[in-house]
């Protein structure tokens, strides 16, 4: 038998304490079995409460917060690690098997340097000596493409970017030379244009020390770039296992099809009109700080048009967003909103300002208030703006939870009852209720699965339909651009690099910033990886 | 200058502006107190000629601001003036009664914030189960206790019925040997470190709890580290803040309230020194405690500061 690891049969459960309701036991893993062969991986895909990542640490007899195993078997190396006890575990963690996170940033004590973390393990298991761990760290670092990879170790977690903590997070997990490491949607917080160089980072590693993986992620087009089987999970159960090749090109399950071709969103684009919003010459930054965070931005928008704001995390797109709203007084520029000029500052803007100018927020969760129902939360613009009540209040809020697809029976349910899709919509709801002329849209899909913010964009495109409403739509994914973009405005380091109607900024001729961008994208197809780093590479050499 | 360089002398700057306004305040409290020096060295039969000539004696007869500067001046050069009552030095009679506080407080620290630290790293270790609950209700208990009340408790069990130890301090001289002096402070060290420990103790155990949760203790435990030294490398190094500032606030309150446990054992320390000169109303010898009481209040809380920042890697190693 030439397993690595095998699960058979293992079910895991947790203890959940309701608002208002009795604790009660759930399950969260339901007989799930499956084996890994020596320097094989297998791609765990799957939403979020799938149970993909409570399976990937179990691998290491692990429970997050009150998760525990309640049944089955975890054999790894020839032995069923559940039955070894903490000792047990102990000498397996961190040794045969090694865990990557989602957020290296968090993961990494901040009080200590990277070389003691990174040989940590390898020492605390008497894998080797203090220097062969530290020239294996260095060797690692060099392989994973970190910069100074001899002095690398000296720093402190804060000291260097995320896309390199990432990968020093790989580092850590093959310095003990594991025979199996768990990754845990290591690329999923980062830029796409740094998730590529990680993602191609990690391959290499994987190739070259021959170790076996299991890759967690909940996006299909990053795992079928490293995977060499993939196990599709839904609600802690097995949906469907086959080599990645299998499963991307001849999917046999319905679930696992509509993974496949989610973010396929037909929108022809609409004909230029007269704009709603123009933006002209803005330039900002924040109090306290020396450098613009904003510069020259200049857009427009029409009535019941959508303009997409791409770029990553610090190109200044959700900064636009505070200028628009009045969040952030511009040190320069001016906003002309419906035919006025809109006050800088949001202390000298009128009521009819406000109500026409709508947010939506990414983290749907923390943007309403949690001990206020669903009816409250909708109805408070419509007594604010409209001065509503009673009866009429009621009617007008059943008739937007129609809108935006949920029934009347929510009215009086809390957010905690609510789904992820779910809150995000009465985000929405209480978003139309104040009939605006502009909804800014930040990041609104990007905390939810892929299916899930499916859902999102075809209502928001129905509602912009029906309302004749304007977005302003901030997202860092292109995929979402293409699928609800009419114009497309590209930020790079606070400045619109790129900016026209869709069918114009996503052909060629590229600037070099929007030809990385674009080709950074992860596409539904295996060997897509290789295709682009082999690309790149030539037209570096032709340079 | 450094980002921590130049936080590190606001930190510093603050604390000796601190003392200043202090200073001005001691001044001030000690004028508005009632009754009269001169009346209270004299008693009530003294005649109203003997009087003025003894506040024209004493200089209480010029501006209060002058007397004020004065003070200052004479605070700077070591000169804390002559106590009314005895007439002697009071920086030399000070001087050794602070050094006696200082060796209390010194091995009453010595014993209390290790082991403060380590029962809160053993509370957490064993967290929600008997060591923890135990340790929780000790130190609870004893904090509950007026220092008085443990004072005696400890006298009458320790010092009386059992004899392990003098049951005062009366027998203290400064120049004997160190085991002499140490057995005859063994019992006001004892109960001032059951006075101060439950707090130490228990904001080590919040700090540390407080930083378990974060995503890199998961990590730790992922490689498989004993608890322990999940606790003590990982944990411990990001709660070094909010314990170092507890850890000298109870050091300071070392040094400043120890005047009910020295009055208890006899203890020859700045705390009687303070008693003895507060009911005989002497002014510059009150102005004097005051100030030095201060001073180890605002230098201490300084210290922590600074050890915190320092203890912030991101300040230390900026990018």
């Amino acid at each position: 038998m030439s397993d690595l690891l095998e699960m058979k049969n293992l079910r895991i459960g947790a203890t959940v304490y309701p608002p208002g309701e009795k604790p009660h036991d759930i399950e969260i893993v339901k007989g799930v079995s499956f084996s890994l062969e020596k320097g094989q991986v297998l791609g765990l895909i799957g939403e979020s409460g799938a149970g993909k990542s409570t399976i990937g640490l179990a691998s290491m007899g692990f429970g997050r917060g009150g998760v525990e195993i309640t049944g089955g078997e975890v054999w790894i190396n020839g032995r069923d690690i559940l039955k070894g006890g903490m000792r047990g575990l102990r000498a397996l963690r961190g040794a045969e098997v090694t865990y990557v996170a989602q957020s290296a940033a968090a993961a990494f004590n901040p009080a200590r340097k990277l070389m003691e973390q990174v040989t940590e393990a390898a020492l605390q298991h008497g894998r080797c000596t203090k220097s062969e761990a530290e020239a294996r760290a260095v060797r690692l670092f060099d392989k994973l493409g970190l910069p100074d990879p001899e002095t690398f170790g000296n720093r402190f977690p804060h000291q260097v970017s995320g896309g390199q903590l990432q990968r020093a997070m790989t580092a850590m997990a093959l310095c003990p030379q594991p025979d199996l490491v768990v990754f845990d949607e290591p690329t999923t917080a980062l830029d796409v244009t740094t998730q590529i160089d990680v993602l191609a980072a990690i391959k290499d590693a994987i190739r070259d020390t021959g170790v076996a993986a299991l890759y967690i992620t909940h996006d299909l087009a990053v795992v079928a770039q490293v995977s060499d089987h993939i196990m599709v999970l839904r609600h802690g159960e097995k949906v469907e296992y086959g080599t990645a090749e299998q499963i991307i090109n001849a999917p046999q399950e319905d679930y696992t099809r509509a993974l496949v071709t989610v973010r396929q969103i037909d929108h022809p684009e609409k004909a230029p009109a007269e704009p709603v919003l123009t933006a002209k010459n803005i330039t900002a930054r924040y109090s306290g700080t020396r450098y613009d965070v904003l510069k020259d931005v200049s857009i427009d928008l029409a009535p019941g048009h959508t303009l997409a704001v791409v770029g990553e995390s610090g190109s200044g797109k959700s900064t636009l967003a505070r200028v628009i709203t009045g969040l952030l007084p511009p040190s320069e520029g001016q906003i002309d909103f419906a035919g006025r000029t809109l006050s800088p500052a949001l202390a000298g803007r009128s009521r009819e300002d406000l109500r026409e100018l709508q947010m939506i927020y990414q983290m749907a969760d923390v943007a309403m208030n949690p001990r206020q129902t669903v009816g409250t939360i909708i109805g408070r613009p419509l007594e604010f703006y409209f001065g509503m009540k009673g009866r009429k209040l009621r009617d007008r809020v059943a008739e937007l939870l129609d809108k935006i697809e949920m029934a009347d029976g929510f009215i009086d349910r809390y957010p905690a009852e609510l789904s992820g899709g779910q809150k995000q919509r009465v985000c929405i709801a209480r978003a139309l209720a104040a009939d605006p002329k502009l909804i800014i849209c930040d990041e609104v899909t990007s905390a939810l699965d892929p299916l899930v913010a499916d859902g999102i964009l075809k209502l928001l495109l129905d509602l912009q339909k029906k309302e004749n409403v304007a977005y302003l739509f901030i997202t860092h994914d292109l995929a979402t651009v293409r699928a609800i973009a009419d114009s497309i405005a590209v930020m790079y380091q606070g400045k619109v690099v790129r900016y026209g109607p869709k069918s114009e900024v996503l052909a060629p001729p590229f600037d070099d910033y929007t030809d990385l961008l674009l080709s950074s994208v992860p596409e539904m197809k295996l060997g897509w990886l290789e295709e682009v780093l082999a690309h790149r590479k030539m037209e570096s050499a032709g340079h | 200058m450094t980002p921590v360089v130049k936080l590190l002398a606001q930190r510093i700057a603050l604390g000796l502006l601190l003392l200043f306004l202090v200073s001005i305040l001691i001044f001030v409290g000690t004028l508005i107190l009632p009754g009269d020096v001169a009346q209270s060295i004299l008693g009530q039969s003294a005649t109203p000629e003997a009087l003025a000539n003894l506040r024209q004696d004493l200089g209480l007869n010029e501006p209060a601001l002058t007397r004020y500067f004065d003070w200052l001046f004479g605070v700077f050069q070591g000169d804390l003036g002559t106590a009314l009552t005895s007439g002697q030095d009071i920086a030399e009679s000070l001087g050794a009664r602070f050094r006696n506080t200082l060796f209390l407080a010194f091995w009453a620290a010595i014993i209390a914030v290790p082991l403060a630290v380590f029962l809160g790293l053993l509370a957490v270790r064993y967290r929600d189960r008997w060591p923890d609950k135990l340790i929780s209700a000790v130190t609870l208990a004893s904090i509950s206790l007026p220092e008085f009340l443990i004072g005696y408790l400890l006298m009458f069990f320790l010092g009386v019925k059992l004899r392990w130890f003098p049951s005062t301090a009366i027998g203290y001289r400064p120049d004997a040997d160190v085991f002499t002096r140490l057995e005859a402070i063994a019992l006001p060290v004892a109960v001032l470190t059951l006075v101060v420990l439950a707090h130490m103790m228990r904001m080590t155990r919040a700090a540390i709890l407080n930083v378990m949760q974060s995503a890199y203790i998961e990590t730790a435990e992922l490689k498989g580290l004993s608890t322990f030294r999940v606790i003590w490398k990982h944990a411990f190094p990001n709660s070094i803040a909010p314990i170092v500032n507890v850890v000298m606030l109870n050091l300071a309150y070392l040094v400043v309230g120890v005047v009910v446990v020295e009055v208890v054992f006899v203890y020859p320390g700045m705390g009687q020194y303070l008693v003895d000169h507060v009911s005989k109303r002497d002014v510059p010898v009150v102005q004097a405690c005051g100030l030095i009481f201060a001073a180890v209040y605002i230098g201490l809380n300084m210290l922590a500061d600074v050890i915190s920042i320092l203890a912030n890697p991101r300040l230390r190693h900026p990018k």
